[in-house]
C-alpha cells in the first residue's frame, strides 16, 4: 500500500524540483492529448516549445514570446501578495480590461494631443487607478459586508467584458472608422504608443515595468515587513493577528496592488500590442496569470520564468495552430494539465510517500 | 410594453433550472466540506457530451445521462488532486475550468445536431389546465421538474438519513469525523462526484433545452452564478429554489427588456444577472459555512 507521510520540514530539493516534473509531466500528457489528435506528438511539442526559442524563424517568435510573458508577469505578482495571504482575487482580467479602458479612454479624449512626457505617464497612472477601483469594489464589499471576493472579483469580469464592447461601438469609437467597431488604433498616435524600447526585441515598457514589479516583490518579500506580514497572515491568521497585522488593512493592499498591476498591464497591452479598444480586446491574461503565479509557486523569480514558459506555450501554439493545424482549444486544455501537474507534484514538498501500511498508533 | 407575464414566468423557470441543478450539486460538496470552484468548466463538458450523446443517439434522455457521466468523470480529476494528492481546492478548481473550457472546445468540434432533437414537454393532465398556474408550473420538459425533486431529495438526505448526517459531519470537523472511523475521503469523493453529475446535467440542459446548440463557451459564467446562489442560500437547499428563480428572473426579465427594445443599451441590460448577484450576495448576510470548508484532510495529524 502506497501511502503520504508529512514531512517534518519541507523539502527544499523538492520545492525546486516540482516545477520541473510538473512540466515533464505535463509534456508527456500532452503528447497523448495531441496523438489522440491526431497530429505527432514529438512534432507538437517541438514546434511548440522547441522552435519558437531556437528554431529557423525564432528571430520571429522572440519578441512574440517578450509581448505575452509582460502581461502574464505583471499580473502574476501582483496576483502572488493576495495568493500568499489566503485572499483570492480571481478577477484580475476584469481590472486588466478596466485599466486598459482608462488609460486609453485618457489618451483618446485628449486626442491628437502630442506631447508624450505628459501624456503617457498620465496614462500610465490612469490604467493603473482603473484596475486598482476595479479591485476596490470586492476589497470594500468584502471588508464591509463580508462578501466572498472570488465571487464578486468574477462577477465584475463579466461586467468589464461587457463594458469594453459597449465602449468599443459607443464612447471610444473611432470617429474616422467608417462605423466599424474599435477605436483609435494607438500605435499610430506617436504621443500615446508603448512601442518596443530596443526595436525588434518585443521588449516595451510593460515588459520593463515586469521586471521591474518582480525586484520589488522579491525585495518586498525577502527583506520587508510587508511581505512577512503577507506570508504571516496566509500560514496562520490567528498569528498575524495577534503580531498586529490588520486583517483588513491587508484585503485592501493585497486586492488594490494586484488590482493596480492588473491594470498597468491592460494598459500597456491597449497602447502596444494589441492597440485598439475592440471587443475582442479580453485576451483572459488575468486568468492564465493566475496559473503562472501558481507555477511560480507565488515566488516572484519563479513567476518570471513561469511566465516566459506560459508565453512560451501561447507562442508555440500559434505555430502550431498554423502549421500542424492544431486547434487552439487543445492550448487551453494544455495550459489547465499544466496547472493540475504542478498542483499535484506539490505533494512531493510537503509529504513523502512510504510503501506499506501505517502502524495504528 | 406589451411582455406576457405568464411567458415571462414559464420562461424564467426554463432559464433557472441549469443554475438550479449545478447549484443543488455543488451544496453537497460543499456541505461535506470541499469547495469546488470548477463547476463552470464541469458545466461545459457536460453540455457538449450531453449534446453529443443526444444527438447521435437521437434520445435527449440518453443525453442527459452522457452529460451526468462526463461531469462526473471531469470531478474525478478534482477529487484525486484535492482528496489525495491533497492541492488546493481554490487553485485545482480553477484548473479544472480552465481545463473543461478548453477540452469541451475541442470534443465539440464539427459536434453536429438535427433539429428535430427537441425535450418534450409534459402536460400533467388537469394541473396543466388551470388558467395562469398551468402554464407557468405544469407545461414544461421533464428536466425542470427533476431539478426540483432532487434539490427535494437532497434536502430530506441531508436531514433525515443517516448518511446524509455522516456528510455533514466530515463537512463540519472532518478530525472529528475521522475519529469516529467514518472514512472522511471516501464521503468526500462521492460528494465531488455527485456535484459533477449535476453539473453534467445542468450543462446540457442548456444545450439541449435552453439554447438548444452547441457554442462555445455556451455556459457564459452560469457555473459561477450556481456558486454565488449556493452563498446566497446558507447551504440550504430550498433556499436554492429563491435563489435560482431570482437570477433566472433577472436574466429572462432582461432578454425580455432587450427584445422590447428600451431606450437602455443592450449591453448594459446583458450585466444585469452579473451585477444582480453581487447585489444579493452583499445584501444577504451568508450564514455559516461548513467549518471545514476548503480545508484539506489528510489522516496523519
Amino acid at each position: 500500500m502506497l501511502r503520504l507521510e508529512k514531512r517534518p520540514q519541507p523539502s527544499k530539493n523538492w520545492s525546486y524540483g516540482a516545477p520541473l516534473l510538473a512540466v515533464v509531466l505535463t509534456i508527456i500528457l500532452g503528447m497523448g492529448l495531441f496523438a489522440i489528435l491526431g497530429k505527432d506528438p514529438v512534432i507538437a511539442i517541438k514546434t511548440i516549445f522547441w522552435d519558437p526559442v531556437f528554431g529557423q524563424f525564432a528571430h520571429f517568435y522572440r519578441p512574440e514570446v517578450v509581448k505575452k510573458a509582460a502581461p502574464l508577469v505583471l499580473i502574476a505578482v501582483g496576483l502572488s501578495f493576495g495568493f500568499r495571504a489566503g485572499i483570492w482575487n480571481i478577477g484580475a482580467e476584469g481590472q486588466y480590461i478596466i485599466g486598459a479602458i482608462c488609460g486609453a479612454g485618457v489618451a483618446l479624449a485628449v486626442y491628437p494631443y502630442d506631447t508624450r512626457w505628459v501624456l503617457f505617464p498620465l496614462m500610465i497612472v490612469a490604467g493603473a487607478l482603473g484596475g486598482f477601483l476595479w479591485a476596490m469594489i470586492p476589497a470594500l464589499l468584502r471588508v464591509f459586508f463580508k462578501t466572498n471576493e472570488i465571487l464578486v472579483s468574477l462577477m465584475l469580469v463579466y461586467v468589464a467584458e461587457v463594458l469594453i464592447k459597449a465602449f468599443s461601438i459607443g464612447l471610444l469609437r473611432n470617429p474616422e472608422g467608417y462605423g466599424m467597431p474599435g477605436s483609435r488604433n494607438l500605435r499610430q498616435y506617436p504621443a500615446a504608443a508603448n512601442l518596443d524600447l530596443i526595436s525588434g526585441t518585443g521588449f516595451h515598457w510593460g515588459a520593463l515595468t515586469a521586471v521591474f514589479a518582480v525586484v520589488v516583490a522579491y525585495v518586498m518579500f525577502t527583506r520587508h515587513q510587508f511581505g512577512f506580514n503577507v506570508r504571516l497572515a496566509g500560514q496562520s491568521p490567528r498569528a498575524a493577528g495577534f503580531a498586529g497585522v490588520n486583517a483588513n488593512k491587508l484585503i485592501i493592499v493585497c486586492l488594490g496592488l494586484s488590482g493596480a498591476m492588473a491594470g498597468l498591464a491592460g494598459l500597456f497591452e491597449v497602447a502596444g500590442p494589441s492597440g485598439q479598444i475592440l471587443g475582442s480586446f479580453p485576451s483572459y491574461y488575468g486568468f492564465t496569470a493566475i496559473i503562472v503565479a501558481f507555477l511560480g509557486r507565488l515566488n516572484p523569480i519563479g513567476i518570471l520564468l513561469a511566465g516566459l514558459l506560459m508565453a512560451l506555450t501561447y507562442i508555440g501554439g500559434q505555430a502550431a495552430e498554423a502549421q500542424l493545424n492544431l486547434p487552439s482549444a487543445a492550448i487551453l486544455t494544455f495550459q489547465g494539465m499544466l496547472l493540475f501537474c504542478l498542483l499535484a507534484v506539490d505533494v512531493l514538498t510537503n509529504y513523502r510517500f512510504k510503501i506499506g501500511k501505517a502502524e495504528v498508533r | 410594453m406589451d411582455i406576457n407575464p405568464i411567458l415571462l414566468l414559464a420562461a424564467l423557470m426554463v432559464a433557472s433550472t441549469p443554475i438550479l441543478l449545478a447549484a443543488i450539486g455543488e451544496l453537497v460538496v460543499e456541505r461535506s466540506g470541499v469547495l469546488n470552484l470548477g463547476v463552470e468548466g464541469m458545466m461545459i463538458v457536460g453540455a457538449v457530451c450531453g449534446y453529443i450523446a443526444g444527438h447521435s443517439s437521437g434520445n435527449p434522455y440518453l443525453g442527459f445521462v452522457g452529460a451526468a457521466a462526463a461531469g462526473a468523470a471531469l470531478s474525478l480529476i478534482f477529487a484525486v488532486l484535492t482528496q489525495f494528492l491533497l492541492t488546493n481546492q481554490v487553485a485545482t478548481g480553477l484548473g479544472l475550468t480552465m481545463f473543461g473550457l478548453g477540452l469541451s472546445s475541442l470534443i465539440g468540434q464539427g459536434a453536429k445536431g438535427s433539429p428535430d432533437l427537441t425535450v418534450s414537454k409534459l402536460h400533467i393532465p388537469l394541473l396543466a389546465d388551470i388558467p395562469v398556474v398551468g402554464p407557468i408550473l405544469f407545461q414544461h420538459d421533464v428536466m425542470v421538474y427533476l431539478s426540483v425533486a432532487i434539490v427535494a431529495g437532497v434536502w430530506a438526505f441531508l436531514k433525515y438519513s443517516r448518511a446524509g448526517l455522516i456528510l455533514r459531519a466530515v463537512g463540519e470537523n472532518h478530525d472529528a469525523a475521522h475519529a469516529l472511523g467514518y472514512n472522511v475521503r471516501a464521503v468526500r469523493v462521492l460528494a465531488i462526484m455527485f456535484g459533477g453529475a449535476c453539473a453534467g446535467l445542468a450543462g446540457a440542459y442548456i444545450s439541449l433545452v435552453r439554447v438548444p446548440q452547441w457554442i462555445d463557451g455556451i455556459t457564459a459564467g452560469a457555473g459561477w452564478i450556481a456558486l454565488a446562489i449556493v452563498v446566497f442560500a446558507s447551504w440550504k437547499p430550498w433556499r436554492l429554489i429563491a435563489g435560482a428563480y431570482l437570477f433566472g428572473g433577472v436574466t429572462v426579465l432582461q432578454l425580455n427588456l432587450q427584445a422590447e427594445g428600451l431606450k437602455i443599451p443592450v449591453e448594459y441590460l446583458s450585466m444585469a444577472p452579473y451585477l444582480a448577484t453581487i447585489v444579493v450576495l452583499v445584501m444577504i448576510r451568508a450564514g455559516r459555512a461548513p467549518a471545514s470548508l476548503g480545508k484539506s484532510f489528510h489522516p496523519s495529524t
